[in-house]
């Protein structure tokens, strides 16, 4: 069969060569240097990138940890140890995986942010938000995962608690919470079947999902502060009028994002890589003890908000499924997003007034609840977690009447800004 | 013979092979996630504890790990044993109808125990399976892992991770997270004060 025939832009050489037999020239095109992207993208734009190259450094230096931890209940926590103290630069790879982890959850939530302010999670783009939302949910296991390795006591209470939580399941609790331990305890079993799904299936399953995020992203265009098509107005060449080549225009702007925040990242894994018990809990530098509960509990900082939630809800009729349905629907309730809002924009520039306040109340009450979360269960706390849970859902469950009754400003025709 | 396709013939295969292999996938996933549940191994270890209780002094507790878990051998006050049928109007579930415990621990009423002074139950908070902390002074401002037990703690456990309060007997009270009363294992207790948990009758003597 003859190979393709060469027109003017095809290339020669070994690129050619390569391009006969694999499309290397058409993807970087298509999906790089001319991949049109809004111009006006602005500091919201960045955690994208940023979450794709937090993705990278959890990559590499997940697979030198595992080169020298050991996934068993005897010898994971001494094989920390080890990786701190003796295995040459071991303490930089591990603080730069644990810090990672803390940073991936910064990138995304404001990543998510970036779509409740202009709308990215609308028509065309509901796809697009769905994969997210499962990036966000298998990243929620993988963290999880992830901190029970190290075999720290608070590891260990920390599975007790949310493995158990599978326990409050109707009739089948008890043999699910069994078959998912793989003992009747959190155990060696556990543990190594954790590091399983944390090292090779969760993290096949996370980049699958991230080349669909991106293929869904190329496919229907990004999304904008304007919040509207740059795709109606276009050139004679078919490319839109508001929009520039990703490379270089946007590698070049991403560029000096990502410097900005390897400056940070780094200061935090010099200079404080537990961030204050934020980021490494205190009782996780003691080992895993199955008789001692650490005095308080509170999981890593990233999931305080939903675990404040588990425990604002009081169990009543005999079952405490109640404060897991909460939790459950606090994190569905996201996939359902782009049909809850009805409004005719898609950016906050556009929207009227309840939307900014709904939108800063579902904000304070998200980060309340991130404290509460951390806080022992006790004084004025459970109360306002309770408030803040009924105010979270609020944001959502009430999206279809109030942005779809109230006053919107018109939307220009063509992106804004001085770009 | 035609040369047209026959699409009803072709659906009906295509359908029939989709169905085998399905079948063929879910027998091809029994092992997989059969090789999930507690192996022999763990099996084997859930053996029977013997604790000697008779040197704890009135008013403390042993901890003893039992397949794993956590077990509370408590030495009960013999005032505080008196009092445990004096609220249960603040209990969630008095009588242990939803709790779990074996049958003679149950038909022994407030006590929940064979022998009233020493009470044996699993250090398992029934909502997400902390370990609760012993809180057995009766104290109006009894302070444990920084939460304020309040007024009328009549003394009993106290959960640090979600704040569930337990009575000396291990039973809830009415508006906790935890939904039912702490779990008693079967166990025996002889007149020598040697508990065996694990087993409902005395272990025959050797």
């Amino acid at each position: 069969m003859a190979l393709a025939p060469e027109s003017a832009d095809t290339a020669k050489g070994l690129l050619g060569w390569i391009d006969a037999r694999f499309p290397l020239t058409k993807l970087w095109k298509e999906q790089v240097s001319e991949y049109y992207a809004p111009k006006n993208f602005n500091f919201w734009y960045y955690f994208g990138v940023l979450s794709l190259v937090v993705l990278v450094i959890q990559l590499v230096t997940g697979i030198f940890l595992t080169m020298n931890y050991k996934p068993s209940s005897a010898e994971a926590f001494s094989s920390i140890e080890y990786i701190m103290r003796d295995v040459e630069w071991g303490w930089l790879i591990r603080y730069m995986h644990s810090t990672g982890a803390s940073a991936f959850f910064i990138v995304i939530y404001l990543h998510m942010f970036r779509a409740l302010l202009y709308g990215s999670h609308r028509k065309p783009r509901e796809l697009l938000w769905i994969f997210g939302c499962l990036i966000f949910l298998l990243l929620m296991a993988e963290a999880f995962m992830g901190y029970v390795l190290p075999w720290g006591n608070m590891s260990y209470w920390g599975a007790q608690v949310i493995v158990s939580i599978f326990s409050s399941v109707p009739i089948v609790g008890q043999s699910l919470v069994e078959w998912i331990r793989g003992d009747y305890y959190i155990a060696d079993a556990t543990l190594n079947r954790f590091f399983a799904l944390h090292v090779a299936a969760l993290p096949l399953a996370l980049v699958f999902l991230v080349i669909a995020h991106l293929m869904a992203l190329h496919e229907v265009g990004s999304n904008n502060p304007d919040g509207i098509e740059i795709k109606k107005h276009k050139d004679a060449k078919g490319h839109p009028l508001d929009g520039i080549p990703f490379h270089p225009y946007y590698t070049v702007k991403d560029t000096v994002g990502v410097a900005a925040f390897l400056l940070v990242f780094c200061a935090v894994i010099f200079f404080a890589p537990t961030f204050g018990g934020l980021f490494l809990e205190e009782p996780n530098f003691q080992p895993a003890d199955p008789l001692q509960t650490p005095p308080h509990i509170a999981p890593v900082w990233y999931f305080t908000p939903y675990y404040a939630m588990l425990r604002a809800v009081p169990s009543f009729a005999g079952t405490q499924i109640w404060g897991v349905l909460v939790l459950g629907a606090a994190v569905v309730v996201l996939f359902f997003l782009p049909w809850l809002d009805r409004s005719p924009v898609n950016s906050i520039r556009y929207r009227g007034p309840i939307y900014k306040v709904m939108l800063a109340i579902f904000v304070v009450s998200f980060i309340t609840l991130g404290v509460c979360g951390l806080k022992p269960p006790s004084g004025i706390y459970p109360m306002l977690a309770r408030v803040c849970t009924v105010l979270y859902f609020a944001f959502f469950l009430l999206m279809p009447w109030y942005t779809k009754y109230e006053s919107v400003k018109p939307v220009p025709e063509r992106v804004t800004g001085h770009a | 013979m035609s040369d047209q396709v026959d699409h009803s013939r072709r659906r009906l295969l295509t359908a029939a092979t989709v169905g085998t292999g399905a079948i063929g996938v879910a027998f091809a996933a029994v092992p997989f996630l059969a090789s999930w549940q507690p192996s022999a191994r763990a099996k084997a270890l859930g053996a029977p504890v013997a604790v000697d209780a008779s040197k704890l002094e009135s008013g403390q507790m042993l901890k003893v790990v039992w397949r794993g878990q956590a077990v509370f051998v408590v030495r009960r006050v013999k005032a505080a044993v008196d009092q445990l049928g004096g609220h249960d109007a603040m209990l969630a579930d008095p009588k242990s109808d939803d709790s779990l415990q074996p049958d003679y621990i149950k038909a022994s009423g407030a006590a929940r125990a064979r022998n009233p002074e020493y009470w044996v139950g699993l250090a398992v908070c029934t909502h997400l399976g902390c370990s609760p902390l012993g809180a057995f002074e009766p104290n109006n401002s009894f302070q444990v892992a920084g939460a304020d037990l309040g007024a009328n703690w009549p003394g009993g456990f106290y959960c640090p991770c979600h704040g569930s309060k337990y009575d000396l007997s291990g039973r809830v009270f009415k508006g906790q997270p935890a939904p039912t009363n702490l779990t008693v294992p079967p166990y025996t207790i002889s007149a020598s004060m040697r508990i065996d948990i694990g087993v409902s009758d005395a272990p025959k003597p050797a």
